[in-house]
């Protein structure tokens, strides 16, 4: 484990060019190609960085693939080909945004489901509320009485 | 009802900690990406030879109709860990036979050449991949990195960073023997 | 000397942990008064011997001591007195010194100021926070020494990571410790509560200011930790959903949850196991934090050096502290009694949704940050979640969230008049649409989703004035009369006003800098200009620039409009030898209309390099610092409510039952 981290600091530490990102040489002319080209570079994830989308890495690979993904859109690729591309070669690992398919419908339905299990015992609780605001009915005046003395109570005391 | 919510907390608590338990087994490593071209053909690539070399350069052709697996090795004169590899693979391709082929990754050629002069050419082939595109189709994360790819050119086994010490190689050696015993089954 | 007497000290204060985590318990059980009061000096004891070894920590890092290893790996002799200061929380040993530090703070808080809290209460919350302690302190003692020795005594020292050497980032870990650690009081009065089996209005009385401390602290570090990250890393961006930043986000949400929950407790009594549940769970993600910072289970961009048998020992300390606490819900939590009632249409309602939103965003950004652990253990498969997930489905439940945060405070207890409520509101909501259309006619590009959260930050903020406004009766009546009722209106109510309006104007600012923001990146030679933002740029020349512990290249850049000289930025590239790495330093001029900002790289292209020229990013990123503002703001509004006299610590009043029900709501 330690040899294997330190190996990969090595390995980075031996990248030939260290660039900061999106270099000026990489911008293609057409502005809407290059918009895409940004907001797929986005969606990647870069592999030898810890947590980054090539588009912020400065790694050498990610700029190799930042350029093969201008260079698919120039050929005239989608966007869903470029990607496709990619993880032809890289694999979902690379995908910043999951595709929705078997290994992750619990990812993307998580959200929902839980909003409704939560939604669900929200509306337990406010029934069954209900029934006891109903069954204390009685109580209401005498409850009104209680809250008044108190209240009288606070501002003799404040 | 009431009790079966309250326990709920502590069911997921547990199914949690069960995967964090999983997790730090130390075998694993959070960084390790498995490679898709595993089981798969090799991928297409076509690299001339690095000039005034002496050896051909490297193609998916290559790759296809070998006998014995093959070693693919990805290295370049920058990378500091592949000179260590570089007695590694200069002893499997001297004392075990091994058939060695190169992709030289982003290397100017009269540095690649100075390298190679230095420290011994155990390659048997070397492709020049200055664009770094070829590394791309390889799925490569950076350099060194070895693949075993058999007669059929499917590619049998990835192994990221410097084939270096007594573990790693032994992992290595390991695999090609599986590979071997593999082929020898197929022909 | 010092480094053995801090040591020392650790080992004391470990063993009053340890009599701490039974005498008072012990005694609560069996009505022995004098072991409950033991719980007062052997925390006051435990933050002296912490703090002892805390100092002696700090001194071996000022005065350079590089025989202690810890000092040896993250300073160095030449850096900055600050960054020596702040060297002692630098690395993994010094920020879980810093961790018990906090912990036992927080125990020694409530031990002196808790003066109103029932003795037994007292007791049996200050040895459950002493269970945590004794955990976290033999952790350090025993795989974490901050003060072991190295032989023969190097003579300099690796230097600190230079991305942090940086004065918004030596302040952020003891901010946001401050906050996640400052939870683990409440959680040990929620553990003291299951205990006793009693919880009432008035227990959440006593937990609420120091909940408060907590998670304003939490806001601010999270705040300065995404400032740090935008001028910084040379990106302009403030957020990576990067599972580091999420696991310091989590409580946050949880603990924003707490806070509103706990009112329901304390005004109506109700939501009682919800609250404990919350309390639990807000400081178990604090420790899911700390395990996952520390045991490098998952990839992360920030991340201490990575130690498996150290994550090995945090998850045992999880499954003690979080199991245990969950177990005993388990078992005390059925038995509790469901306070006051309320109809679907009340305060409490709109409370309970707000709660049930920040729960499932909570919950998403969980099973998000772990996701690609559980396929990695279940198919051995490796996905990625990253921003787009996180911002596919968070943003979602934040937006309707924010359109309650506007209607809530408008909302009696019990029952209320929605339909009075949206009559109020009606002229409010066709305004917030009038600025979404003119955000839209201004501004003519990005997405729509845009201008329908301007539209709905907008609302928030004119629904939180107007709620103010109502209840001083603006307008109404004489403005001495609105002046002398806003007086008299409690610290609390303008507590809530103050931070609602800064949740308005940091969502302003997110949606200004990540949705119109452009950006140039070009190479430069001197005399270069680049027009950016109805900006000219003009770079003119780069020098050579030396600092205490680096060197530098710093450009210049003056900056016009229209002709007319408006600055001059200075971005520098430097190089750290002795930590051998470089940082980007960005220059920035900011206004309240937006920032510009300039960052400068060495170019890649070997073309470029040789003709000596110089890649420069400029960007432009509209109301980027109403996001610091509005943060700000959601800090002094907790500020401001625990200044409420109601809530002033040791104040001994009994909480009062219900509120009538024709009050108006506060």
């Amino acid at each position: 484990m330690k040899w294997k981290s330190l190996a990969a600091t090595m390995m980075l530490a031996a990248l030939p060019f260290t660039a900061q990102a999106v270099e000026p040489d990489e911008i293609l002319d057409d502005p809407a190609l290059e918009a895409r080209a940004r907001e797929i570079s986005k969606d990647l994830r870069c592999v030898v960085c810890q947590n980054q989308d090539i588009d912020s890495s400065n790694a050498g690979v990610a700029r190799d693939l930042r350029l093969l993904v201008r260079e698919r859109l120039v050929a005239g690729d989608t966007d869903a080909e470029v990607m496709e591309f990619v993880r032809a070669r890289y694999g979902d690992y690379v995908l910043l945004k999951p595709p929705f398919k078997l290994e992750t419908y619990a990812l993307w339905l998580a959200p929902a489901l839980l909003l409704l299990f939560g939604a669900g015992t929200v509306i337990v609780v406010l029934r069954s509320s209900r029934a006891r605001s109903v069954a204390d009915k009685l109580s209401d005046d005498d409850e009104r009485m209680v809250a008044e003395i108190l209240t009288a109570e606070n501002e003799v005391s404040s | 009802m009431k009790r079966a919510i309250a326990t709920l907390p502590i069911l997921i608590a547990l199914v949690f900690g069960a995967f964090f338990l999983w997790g730090l087994n130390p075998d694993r490593d959070p960084n390790a990406i498995p490679s898709v071209l595993i089981s798969q053909p090799a991928p297409d690539f076509d690299l001339p030879a690095v000039e005034s070399i002496g050896v051909p350069g490297l193609s998916r052709e290559d790759l296809f109709g070998n006998s014995d697996p093959v070693v693919v090795n990805v290295f370049a004169s920058w990378c500091v860990p592949c000179r260590a590899e570089h007695a590694v693979l200069t002893r499997m391709v001297e004392r075990d036979g091994v058939r060695l082929f190169g992709i030289n990754y982003k290397d100017k050629p009269e540095d690649a050449r100075a390298w190679l002069q230095n420290l011994g050419n155990p390659y048997e082939r070397i492709g020049s991949d200055l664009s770094g595109r070829a590394g791309i189709e390889w799925g490569i994360s950076g350099v060194p990195e070895t693949f075993i790819v058999a007669g059929d050119d499917t590619v049998l086994y990835r192994y990221v960073g410097p084939v270096v010490g007594a573990e790693a190689e032994e992992k290595f050696a390991t695999a090609l023997a599986q590979a071997r015993t593999r082929n020898g089954g197929n022909s | 000397m010092f480094p053995e007497i801090g040591q020392f000290a650790l080992a004391l204060a470990l063993g009053t942990a340890l009599v701490q985590s039974v005498l008072p318990m012990l005694g609560a059980a069996r009505g022995n008064s004098l072991w409950m009061r033991s719980a007062r000096s052997s925390s006051i004891a435990q933050l002296v011997f912490i703090g002892i070894a805390f100092a002696a920590l700090m001194r071996s890092f000022v005065v350079s001591d590089f025989t202690v290893r810890n000092v040896y790996e993250n300073s160095h002799s030449l850096k900055p007195m600050l960054f020596k200061i702040a060297g002692t929380w630098g690395s993994h040993e010094g920020s879980l010194l810093l961790w018990v530090l906090i912990l036992a703070a927080f125990g020694a808080g409530v031990a002196l100021f808790g003066s109103n809290i029932p003795v037994a209460l007292k007791a049996r919350t200050l040895s459950v926070q002493a269970w945590i302690s004794t955990g976290f302190l033999s952790f350090l003692l025993l795989t974490s020494n901050p003060f072991e020795r190295v032989f023969p005594p190097p003579l300099d020292g690796n230097d600190l990571n230079p991305l942090l050497q940086d004065v918004g980032l030596a302040m952020h870990p003891p901010l946001l410790y401050f906050g996640y650690v400052g939870f683990s009081i409440v959680f040990s009065f929620a553990v003291a509560a299951l205990i006793e089996g009693r919880i009432d209005a008035a227990w959440a009385r006593w937990v609420r200011p120091w909940t408060l401390a907590a998670w304003m602290s939490l806001t601010a570090g999270i705040a300065l930790g995404s400032w740090w990250a935008y001028y910084e890393l040379g990106w302009g961006g403030w957020w990576f959903w990067d599972p580091v930043e999420n696991v310091s986000f989590m409580p946050w949400l949880l603990g924003t949850a707490l806070l509103h929950s706990a009112i329901v407790t304390e005004k109506r009594d109700a939501f009682k196991s919800w609250t404990i549940l919350l309390a639990i769970l807000t400081f178990s993600l604090s420790l899911l934090g700390t395990f996952i910072v520390r045991s490098g289970l998952l990839t992360s961009v920030h991340a201490f050096a990575v130690d498996p048998e150290r994550g090995l020992y945090i998850l045992g300390l999880l499954g003690v502290s979080i199991g245990g606490s969950l177990t005993l819900y388990a078992w005390r939590a059925p038995a509790m009694e469901g306070g006051g009632l309320f109809t679907p249409v009340s305060r409490e309602a709109g409370l309970l949704i707000n709660n049930l939103l920040l729960t499932t965003a909570t919950g998403t950004v969980l099973f998000g940050t772990l996701y690609p652990l559980f396929t990695e253990a279940l198919s051995g498969d490796k996905v990625s979640v990253g921003p787009p997930f996180f911002n596919a489905t968070f943003i979602p439940m934040m937006l309707p969230l924010v359109v309650m945060m506007g209607i809530g405070p408008f909302l009696s207890w019990k029952r209320a008049d929605l339909k009075g409520v949206f009559q109020r509101l009606r002229f409010i909501a066709v305004l917030a649409g009038l600025a979404g259309l003119a955000t839209w006619y201004v501004a003519r590009g990005g997405p729509a989703l845009a201008y329908l959260s301007v539209a709905i930050a907008v609302w928030l903020l004119l629904a939180t004035m107007r709620e103010w406004a109502v209840r001083i009766k603006l307008l109404d009546v004489p403005l001495t009369e609105a002046i002398r009722r806003a007086r008299n209106l409690p610290r609390a109510a303008h507590g809530m006003t103050l931070a609602h309006a800064g949740l308005a104007i940091a969502m302003l600012g997110f949606i200004g800098s990540s949705a119109w923001k452009s950006e140039e990146i070009v190479f430069v030679q001197p005399g270069s200009v680049i027009e950016i933002a109805d900006f000219d740029v003009r770079f003119d020349d780069v020098e050579r620039v030396r600092g205490p512990n680096y060197i530098a290249d710093r450009g210049t850049l003056t900056v016009s409009r229209e002709g007319e000289f408006v600055t001059t930025l200075y971005p520098e590239r430097r190089s750290y030898p002795v930590a051998q790495s470089t940082t980007t330093e960005s220059a920035i001029r900011s206004t309240l209309a937006g920032d510009l900002y300039a960052s400068l790289a060495e170019p890649a292209s070997e073309t470029a390099a040789e003709q000596g020229a110089w890649t420069l990013r400029i960007l432009y990123e509209p109301l980027v610092n109403f996001i610091w503002i509005g943060s700000a703001m959601l800090v002094l509004g907790g500020g401001l409510s625990l200044s409420d006299r109601r809530l002033r610590v040791g104040a001994p009043r009994r909480a009062s039952r219900s509120t009538p029900v024709a009050t108006p709501a506060e």
